[in-house]
């Protein structure tokens, strides 16, 4: 035994180590390659292209365009829950400051709704500022109750400011070209490309060294930090890049609707869009892509059962979750 | 390159760290020995700024870092390891080292956004480093894996790979030989020593008294928190107040002489 070790260490230490060569597990599948190919990102949007043609009628446009909305809001959260793995309960908040940001905006100035997306941006930091900066010290359960607690703030203060035109909030948002273009196919595909191009970002921010900084913290906070990554600053940085995506989803549904009040930015909003995130997979953007789309069309879907469909659409959810825990598309645990 | 300052550290009424005084210098390996309780991962963990001390100085290369957050210390160019390992389980083992990569890798948000040249170039070399280390550490196993699936032995080498992507001036190794075989123990001494070549100054917390005689420039003995010895193994070695700690206060001669046989025995080991 003596032996053995002696001629082990005696080996690392005079010869030159032999390439350690890497073990070869069971090759990935090829539904796994199929999954991870990176085609598939080309392959949704040419789905999300396609489908006016398929159904084109302004009911379906509707829905279909919410779905993209829906999309850029998980996307968003994923940055925030899936990368960072910060509980954020109040998600809305941010799509709630984007919209009436840009709402107010547009029909007090009287400003084309583009050009309100400057301001947007500068207004969903500095609430992503104002937010995280007290709430970010606190960790996990804390998080969740307080970030609860804004979503609701902001909820309710929209509600009680003249400016945000209170219970019955703005009406008469113009479009997002004007109101020259009010079709609906139009603004599908003006929505479709925004979306993919945020979703295409936030997955890059994921695979950069910010990213990793943000799964870092996620894995272990103190290990992150004894390597030199100032969790606070990168926890912040994640949370005012999911405050800005929610911000502009917040400009598309309100271009949408050309209406916003506070009831469309309640707490089941903020629930709907983390339902999403962990239904997809946490930290995984197809996933969480996946997500989204289901829980935004499940229920128009499930629109047959009538009275029954949100029975229905909890009980499939309680089903995917006792079946996947990881979600439907988790995130690909190797590199290759 | 570390001086350690009249450190005190109390948890309440407890002195976990009772006037530690020392340092390390360039290249040197300093172990810092000592019975469970006695306050070294405490002291560890104020020289890296995880607990902040209640009194005396820290500096690093002369810069005063007393109560500095982790991160600011990790940027002053010192990088540690865990007593119970600390990897990040769920990503893989070269994701795992890049983390030491972080503080000086050149790489801006706009660069990952728009994949410009900079991020692929910065990136590669991201990579290689964390290649580079893991080849150091000769870990063997899948590197495009999750770390939690490596056996644990290879996971202390991540995570010595991880500490050493920093490129840091001043490694902090706690307990590295805890749960390791007799071979696995004997590859990390000659790690250790290779480490030390790079021009690294070296800290250790080591119980493994074979290890601590083979490979120390200097040992610090502590005990409930105050320093009773400080100086070359084979001096440490002898010490009485060491053996006395080691093996209390009613030792009669036989028992000290035993303690001395197997403190010094285990060098010849």
């Amino acid at each position: 035994m003596s032996d053995e070790t002696g001629m082990r260490a005696g080996g690392g230490a005079t010869v030159q180590d032999p390439p350690v060569k890497p073990v070869k597990g069971r090759g990935p599948t090829f539904v796994t390659r199929f999954l991870e190919s990176r085609h598939l990102g080309w392959a949704g949007l040419a789905i999300g292209l396609l489908a006016p043609f398929i159904i084109a009628t302004p009911y379906a446009m509707d829905v279909m365009t919410s779905a993209v909305v829906f999309v850029m809001l998980a996307v968003g959260l994923n940055i925030v829950v899936g990368y960072c793995g910060l509980l954020d309960l109040g998600y809305a908040a941010f799509f709630a400051v984007g919209a009436y940001t840009s709402g107010v905006l547009s029909t007090e100035l009287k400003l084309p709704l583009l050009a309100t997306v400057p301001a947007v941006i500068v207004v969903t930091v500095l609430a992503g500022v104002v937010i995280g900066g007290p709430t970010l010290r606190l960790r996990s359960d804390y998080l969740a109750i307080v970030t609860l607690g804004f979503g609701e703030i902001i909820r309710i203060t929209a509600n009680n400011l003249s400016i945000t035109g209170g219970p019955s909030g703005i009406y008469g948002i113009p479009g997002l070209f004007g109101d020259a273009t009010s079709d609906p196919v139009v603004f599908y595909y003006a929505v479709l490309v925004i979306v993919a191009v945020a979703v295409l970002l936030a997955a890059r921010l994921g695979r950069s060294r910010i990213g990793r900084a943000w799964r870092f913290v996620r894995e272990d906070e103190d290990a992150a930090e004894a390597m030199g990554i100032n969790t606070y600053k990168v926890k912040l940085a994640a949370y005012i890049a999911g405050a800005v995506w929610g911000g502009l989803a917040g400009v598309l549904f309100a271009a949408q609707l050309s209406a916003i009040s506070p009831a469309s930015f309640t707490f089941l909003q903020s629930a709907l869009v983390l339902m999403a995130v962990v239904l997809g997979g946490m930290g995984s953007t197809p996933g969480v892509v996946l997500g989204a789309i289901v829980i935004s069309l499940l229920p128009e879907v499930l629109r047959g059962l009538a009275d029954y469909r949100f029975f229905a659409f909890g009980v499939l959810l309680i089903i995917v979750m006792i079946a996947r825990p990881q979600g439907l598309w988790p995130h690909r645990s190797r590199e290759r | 390159m570390l001086e350690v300052e009249d450190l005190r550290l109390s948890f309440g009424g407890v002195l976990a760290v009772d006037g530690l005084t020392f340092g390390v210098g360039a290249g040197e390996i300093v172990s810092v020995i000592g019975p469970n309780g006695a306050g070294k991962t405490s002291a560890f963990n104020c020289v890296t700024g995880f607990y902040k001390p209640t009194a005396g100085r820290i500096r690093i290369d002369g810069a005063d870092v007393t109560g500095r957050r982790p991160s600011l210390i990790a940027e002053k160019g010192v990088s540690r390891t865990f007593q119970n390992l600390r990897v990040f389980g769920e990503m893989s083992v070269l994701d795992n080292v890049r983390a030491g990569t972080h503080l000086w890798l050149r790489q801006r948000v706009v660069d990952a956004l728009l994949h410009t040249p900079r991020y692929r170039r910065s990136e590669r070399e991201g990579t290689d480093e964390a290649n580079k280390w893991l080849d150091f550490v000769s870990l063997r196993g899948d590197r495009a894996g999750l770390v939690r699936n490596l056996p644990y032995g290879e996971q202390r080498r991540v995570e010595i790979a991880r500490a050493l992507a920093r490129r840091p001036k001043l490694l902090l190794l706690d307990e590295p030989a805890a749960g390791l075989n007799h071979g696995e123990k004997a590859e990390l001494l000659d790690l250790i020593r290779r480490i030390r070549d790079l021009g690294v100054a070296i800290a250790l917390i080591e119980h493994d008294m074979g290890l601590v005689m083979e490979v120390s420039d200097r040992v610090v003995v502590l005990n409930f928190g105050k320093e009773i010895a400080d100086g070359p193994p084979e001096e440490v070695r002898g010490d009485p107040a060491v053996i006395e700690a080691y093996l209390g206060r009613d030792a009669d001669e036989a028992e000290v002489e035993a303690a001395r046989e197997e403190v010094g025995g285990a060098r010849g080991e």
